[in-house]
C-alpha cells in the first residue's frame, strides 16, 4: 500500500509540472492583449508607459525564460504578484478559498445526505413512485441552468415571501467574526457567537441548494445504479436464503459494496463544486474563488490566472488520488 | 430483467399484464424527450412566423411589460419582446450545443482511436495528453480560453471544444481497445485493409452505441455551458438573442421576474429534452441496464 500511494504522488507531481506548462502557454500564446485590458485606451496609446508596464511584469522576455522565473518563484512557493489587485495571489487565494470551501462542503453535505438514501430506496423499491420521483429529481436537477435556479429562489424566497436573507454571507450591517480559518459557520462558532452563526447558516441555504441541484441528481442516479448492480449477485440471494431482513441485507450487505463508484463519483462531484462555484457564487454575490477566478479571466491577470488554475489542477489531482487510495482501501483487488 | 429469471431476487414476481405497463412507461420519457426537441427545432426554424416583431427592435416606450396579450411573455428593459427574442434565441442554443458535442466527439473518437488502434508509445501519449486537459475544470478553462481570444460566439465555441474533446476519446479509447482483438479486425489485417480503413470503416461503426449515448446526453449539458458562458459575458455578443445573456440582463429585476425567468426556463426543458432521450437510448443499446 504505501509503494502503490508514493508511486502516485510521483506521477501526481509529474502532472502537475505538466499543467503548469500548459497554464503558461495557454496564458501566453492566446491573442488577448494584457496591456489593453489592464490599462485601457488612453494608457495603451502611449507607448514609453506601455514598454515600462512591460517591463515592470516582465512581458518583454522571451517565453522560455518566462517559464523558467514561474517555475523559480513557484519553488519557493510564490505564485507571483496579481496584476489586478496588486498583491500576491497566493494571499488573494487564502482570502477568497474559505468562502467557496464553506459553500462546496455544505452544499457537498447535503447532497449526500438527501442523494445516497434516495438513492438506496429508488432501488429498494424499483419502479414504485419514490423511484420515478427520484428519477425526476435527479432529471431535473441535472437539467436546471445553476444561474437561473438561483434567480428563481432569489426571486421566490427573498423577494417574494421574504423568508431568505440576500446575496452575500452575512447580512450588510453584520460583522464577519473573528477570522480563525474563515469559515464563518466555524469562527462564529468558535466565538461562541451564536447570532452571526445563525446569520451565516442563513445565508447559506439558498446558495447551497442551488449549487448541490446537479450534484444531488448524480449522486442519486449512480447510488441506484449501483445498489441495482449489487442487489444481483450471489451473496445477496446467499443472505435472503440464510433469512436476513431485508433491511440487515440492504444497509449490512449490498450498500457496503455498492459504496465504491460512490466514492469515485463523490470525489470528482466535490472537485466540481470546489471549482465550478462561479456562477451560484456570481448570481449570490459570494466573495469565492469563483468570482475571483472570473475576474480575473475576463481581465486577462495572467498571474491570477495561473495561479488560480494551477491550485485548482493540483487539488483536482489530489482528489483524484485520494478517490485512488479510497478504492484501494474498499476494495484490496486494486492494489494487485 | 424478466422476473422468472430471478425468483430469489428482492422483488417479487410480477404478473403479466404490468409488463406491457412497464414497457409503455420505459418509452415514455424518451418519446417525451423527443417530441420537446422536435417541437424547439421547429421553433428555431419558423421564428419570424412566430412572432410579428424583431428580436432586435427597441420600443422605450413599452419599456418593462408584464407579460400581456400584445407581449406574451413581456418586455425587457429596452422594450424587446421577451418572446420573440426567446424563440430567435433557440437558433443559437441549439446549434453551438450540437457543434461542440459533435465536433467535440468527432476529434475525441479519432484521437482516442487511433490511440487505442496505435497502442504503445503513441497510445501514451496521447492519452497523458487527454488525462492532462481532463485534471483543469472545465468551466475555469474555457472561462480563460473565452475571455483571452475574445468575446463572440465562435471564440466560445472554440474554447469549449478544448475542453470538451477528452471525455470522447477516453471512451473512444477505450471501446476500440474492446473491438481490437475481435474476430472481424484480424481478418481484415490479413486481408490486407490499411490501419486507417479498418479503423475507420470497421471499429468505429461497430463501437458507435455508446458514443451515441454519450452525444445525445451530452447536447444538454454543452446547451448549459454555453448559456453559463454567455450568462458570464463571455458567449455572444449583444444583442444577439441568447438564453444565457436574457437571464443575465434580467437577474437584477426581481420584481420583473419574467425577463430572467422565461429564457431559463427554456434552457431547463431543451436540456431535460435532450437528458429524457439519451436516458431512454442508453437503456435501449445497453442490454445490461435494459434487464433492470
Amino acid at each position: 500500500m504505501p509503494q502503490y500511494i508514493l508511486s502516485r504522488l510521483v506521477l501526481l507531481f509529474v502532472m502537475a509540472l505538466l499543467a503548469t506548462l500548459v497554464i503558461f502557454l495557454l496564458a501566453n500564446m492566446v491573442p488577448g492583449d494584457p496591456v489593453l485590458a489592464q490599462l485601457g485606451d488612453l494608457a495603451a496609446s502611449n507607448k514609453e508607459f506601455v514598454a515600462e508596464w512591460r517591463a515592470k511584469w516582465g512581458l518583454d522576455l522571451p517565453l522560455w525564460q518566462r517559464y523558467l522565473i514561474f517555475l523559480q518563484q513557484l519553488s519557493h512557493g510564490d505564485l507571483g504578484i496579481s496584476i489586478a489587485s496588486q498583491r500576491p495571489v497566493l494571499q488573494d487565494v487564502r482570502d477568497f478559498a474559505p468562502a467557496t470551501l464553506e459553500l462546496a462542503s455544505v452544499s457537498f453535505a447535503l447532497s449526500l445526505i438527501v442523494g445516497i438514501p434516495l438513492g438506496i430506496m429508488a432501488a429498494v423499491r424499483r419502479d414504485s413512485w419514490i423511484d420515478h420521483l427520484a428519477r425526476l429529481i435527479s432529471l431535473i436537477g441535472v437539467s436546471s441552468p445553476t444561474f437561473w435556479l438561483a434567480f428563481i429562489l432569489l426571486a421566490v424566497f427573498y423577494g417574494g415571501l421574504q423568508i431568505a436573507p440576500g446575496p452575500g454571507r452575512i447580512d450588510s450591517i453584520g460583522l464577519p467574526p473573528p477570522s480563525v480559518t474563515g469559515l464563518y459557520l466555524l469562527d462564529s462558532a468558535l466565538a461562541g457567537d451564536w447570532a452571526t452563526f445563525r446569520d451565516a447558516a442563513a445565508h447559506l441555504v439558498l446558495p447551497s441548494i442551488v449549487l448541490a441541484a446537479a450534484t444531488l441528481g448524480l449522486i442519486t442516479r449512480t447510488t441506484r445504479a449501483s445498489m441495482l448492480e449489487c442487489m444481483q449477485q450471489d451473496y445477496v440471494r446467499v443472505a435472503r436464503a440464510k433469512g436476513l431482513r431485508s433491511r440487515r441485507i440492504v444497509i449490512g450487505h449490498i450498500l457496503p459494496n455498492a459504496l465504491i463508484p460512490i466514492v469515485t463519483l463523490g470525489g470528482l462531484a466535490y472537485a466540481n463544486l470546489l471549482t465550478g462555484a462561479v456562477l451560484t457564487e456570481t448570481i449570490f454575490s459570494w466573495p469565492g474563488l469563483g468570482r475571483y477566478t472570473f475576474r480575473s479571466a475576463v481581465s486577462l491577470d495572467f498571474p491570477a490566472i495561473m495561479g488560480i488554475t494551477l491550485i485548482v489542477a493540483v487539488v483536482y489531482l489530489i482528489i483524484n488520488l485520494v478517490i485512488d487510495v479510497s478504492y484501494a482501501l474498499l476494495d484490496p483487488r486494486v492494489v494487485r | 430483467m424478466s422476473a422468472v429469471d430471478a425468483p430469489l431476487g428482492l422483488r417479487s414476481v410480477a404478473p403479466i399484464q404490468s409488463k406491457l405497463r412497464r414497457g409503455l412507461r420505459r418509452y415514455s420519457l424518451p418519446v417525451i424527450g423527443a417530441l420537446i426537441i422536435i417541437a424547439w427545432i421547429v421553433v428555431a426554424i419558423i421564428a419570424p412566423l412566430l412572432s410579428p416583431y424583431l428580436p432586435s427592435t427597441v420600443d422605450v416606450t413599452a419599456r418593462l411589460r408584464p407579460p400581456s396579450s400584445t407581449h406574451w411573455l413581456g418586455t425587457d428593459v429596452l422594450g424587446r419582446d421577451v418572446f420573440t427574442r426567446l424563440i430567435y434565441g433557440t437558433r443559437i442554443s441549439l446549434t453551438t450545443g450540437m457543434v461542440v458535442v459533435l465536433v467535440g466527439a468527432f476529434i475525441g473518437t479519432l484521437v482516442g482511436g487511433i490511440a487505442a488502434y496505435a497502442r504503445g508509445r503513441v497510445e501514451e501519449v496521447i492519452m497523458r495528453a487527454t488525462d492532462l486537459v481532463l485534471c483543469f475544470p472545465p468551466i475555469i478553462l474555457a472561462m480563460a480560453i473565452a475571455a483571452a481570444l475574445g468575446i463572440g460566439t465562435t471564440n466560445t465555441i472554440i474554447a469549449m471544444l478544448v475542453v470538451w474533446w477528452p471525455k470522447f476519446a477516453r471512451l473512444a479509447r477505450s471501446l476500440v481497445l474492446v473491438q481490437r482483438s475481435q474476430e472481424y479486425v484480424e481478418a481484415a489485417v490479413v486481408i490486407g485493409l490499411s490501419p486507417a480503413r479498418i479503423l475507420l470503416r470497421h471499429i468505429i461503426p461497430n463501437s458507435i452505441g455508446p458514443l451515441i449515448i454519450l452525444v445525445t446526453l451530452d447536447v444538454g449539458n454543452a446547451i448549459i455551458t454555453f448559456a453559463g458562458l454567455s450568462f458570464l459575458g463571455l458567449g455572444v455578443i449583444p444583442p444577439t438573442p441568447e438564453w444565457g445573456s436574457m437571464v443575465s440582463e434580467g437577474r437584477e429585476l426581481i420584481e420583473q421576474w419574467w425577463v430572467a425567468a422565461f429564457p431559463g426556463f427554456a434552457i431547463l426543458t431543451i436540456v431535460l429534452g435532450f437528458n429524457f432521450l439519451g436516458d431512454g437510448i442508453r437503456d435501449w443499446l445497453d442490454p445490461r441496464s435494459r434487464r433492470r
